[in-house]
């Protein structure tokens, strides 16, 4: 466990002693502040209309009519900005030669694996948190509900976690850091519009299909239902893009 | 203290290290010597435990390295060609993070780090960032890094390559103050590294052991034969007949120009040779003593020619 925490340390002080979690952080806030902003700002002019008719006034709903798609908008933003976060994990070391000192050292290669994980995770939860501050004005100027935005944001968390896990692989694949970011960034997508695939299947293949899909288990946390079967999905998909970045460093090593 | 026996590695088709064997005792410093793409680096990636052999076994401290790797790890201290270092970390902060690596309980690595920089002279650039400081101090750092947990054994792979010669006698300056509490192999592709710092020698080329042993020992099983070598303006096919009768002489042989004379030791038949040389008026140019020794050896192996 320490040696874990040895590496994530470490990482996470290479994510904010160089440009690259501020940068990040500061991009995602900057786009989902503006997401919020018009998202809000659509919510009240929407909202002025519909005072007029006090039975369209009480189908207003904060969390359908601002945070659901703004859920939908942080995911897009995350695919796009995750595999620059750990596009570097395993690429840097391996590209100067520092692999030679992790890998020499009496540390198990799944400990420096979720090392370098956990500290990609401590910034995605930063990304996350800091944007829980737009949610100051929803809940001092209106009253939505608590329990559905956290649904949200453990479904942003989960996703962002799978995604991590994902770049983490890829990271391992390959000494050039841009090319592991274009395969996190093509294969998570993928995996995103394949229940598009779906529409045209057939029996096995459609639920199958469907519950690949990255997609298919994120809609239903942003609109506050929270089933096993999503947080499973992603937690799995995580599980496996750590045991499949396992054995890749295992068997380069070993061939 | 590390037994080598019979180790094999092999990349597909290629084999980098080939049914190598040897042995170096504690507290020395040994030199793997030999040409690029000799097996020297892979060598000692498997004994790091970086890499896995293909066939052989191979201990460290008694503890055998692919049953108990983690053991092993603990227990070596290892500069790789190209030193891992992160650029954007400072000095001290980079030696206690391989120091929490190299599992020193935290409570010892503040000691740990005040050792290894004092041992490595890195006091004057301890808080600055890694890519800002000079090459010679980069592999001050390397070497910084293999030593802070103490180990009883350090690998070195190449430890003086790419620096300036003050700074490459300051490096081995460094690593011959290493000597006796810790057992030492560095690998390097010249010579004079070996003879200036090292107690014996491994000489590998293509992944096979050409030879090994002390320096004492291996120069020693070169003076079987004093040999001496001239250089005549003529008369070389007289010269040829006529050496071979000096009595005691053993072999003449020629090279282009030039002639080798060998005898057994104890005799010294210098004064002989030259005397005929003037007396039959051959034009001697030349004359010097040619005792065979390790750099010789090395580089018949260099070339091609094998060690007999």
């Amino acid at each position: 466990m320490s040696n874990i925490w040895t590496i994530a340390k470490k990482e996470i002080k290479t994510y904010f002693t160089s440009p690259i979690a501020y940068v990040v952080i500061a991009v995602f806030l900057v786009l989902v502040g503006f997401f919020f902003s018009s998202a809000l700002s659509w919510f009240n002019s929407q909202a002025i209309q519909m005072a007029q008719n006090p039975y369209y006034a009480q189908q207003m709903n904060i969390n359908q009519m601002v945070y659901t798609p703004l859920f939908h908008n942080m995911s897009i933003i995350l695919l796009l900005m995750l595999p620059l976060l750990t596009m570097r994990l395993f690429s840097e070391e391996k590209k100067t030669g520092t692999d030679e000192l992790l890998f020499t050292s009496p540390v198990n290669v799944g400990q420096i694996i979720l090392g370098k994980y956990l500290a990609a995770l401590v910034v995605l939860a930063a990304m996350l948190v800091l944007t829980g501050l737009l949610s100051v004005f929803t809940f001092a100027y209106g009253n939505p509900e608590l329990p559905q935005i956290l649904n949200g944001y453990l479904g942003l968390l989960l996703m962002g976690a799978a995604f991590l896990a994902a770049g983490v692989f890829f990271s391992s694949l390959t000494e050039n850091q841009i090319v592991s970011a274009i395969l996190t960034f093509g294969a998570l997508l993928l995996f995103w519009i394949l229940n598009w695939a779906a529409y045209s299947a057939s029996g096995m293949w459609k639920d199958v299909l469907n519950y690949l899909s990255i997609f298919q288990h994120f809609d239903d946390m942003t609109r506050g239902i929270l089933d096993t079967k999503d947080v499973v999905y992603y937690v799995s998909f995580a599980f496996f893009g750590l045991f499949l970045t396992h054995s890749v460093i295992q068997s380069r090593r070993w061939r | 203290m590390i037994e080598v026996e019979h180790l094999t590695k092999k990349y597909g088709d290629l084999i980098a290290v080939n049914d190598l064997s040897f042995k170096v005792g504690k507290g020395k410093i040994w030199g793997l010597l030999g040409p690029n793409a000799a097996g020297k680096t892979t060598t000692m990636r498997i004994l790091t435990g970086y890499l896995p052999a293909t066939e052989g076994k191979a201990t460290v401290c008694e503890l055998d390295i692919f049953e108990r790797p983690n053991e092993v790890k603990r227990v070596i201290g290892y500069l790789p060609e190209m030193v891992p270092l992160y650029p954007e970390m400072t000095v001290s902060d980079y030696l206690l993070f391989v120091a929490a690596l190299k599992q020193v309980p935290a409570a010892k690595r503040k000691a740990a780090l005040d050792r290894a920089i004092q041992v490595s002279g890195l006091a004057s650039v301890k808080g600055r960032l890694i890519k800002n400081i000079s090459r010679g101090f980069k592999q001050r750092v390397g070497i910084a890094q293999a030593l802070i947990h103490n180990p009883d054994v350090l690998i070195l792979d190449e430890p003086t390559i790419g620096l300036d010669p003050a700074q490459i006698i300051e490096i081995r300056e460094l690593i011959k103050s290493l000597k006796g509490e810790h057992t030492i192999i560095l690998s390097t592709h010249i010579l004079a590294e070996v003879t200036q710092t090292c107690d014996g020698v491994v000489i590998i080329n293509e992944g096979r052991l050409m030879a090994s042993g002390s320096l004492e020992e291996l120069t020693a099983s070169f003076r079987e034969k004093e040999r001496i070598i001239l250089k005549l303006r003529r008369g070389h096919e007289e010269a040829l007949a006529s050496l071979r009768a000096i009595p005691g002489v053993e072999k003449v042989s020629r090279h282009d120009g030039e002639m080798a004379v060998e005898w057994s030791p104890g005799k010294d038949l210098r004064e002989n040779v030259s005397r005929m040389a003037v007396e039959k008026d051959w034009g001697l140019l030349e004359m010097r003593a040619a005792a065979m020794n390790i750099e010789d050896l090395y580089l018949r192996v260099v070339s091609g020619g094998g060690a007999q």
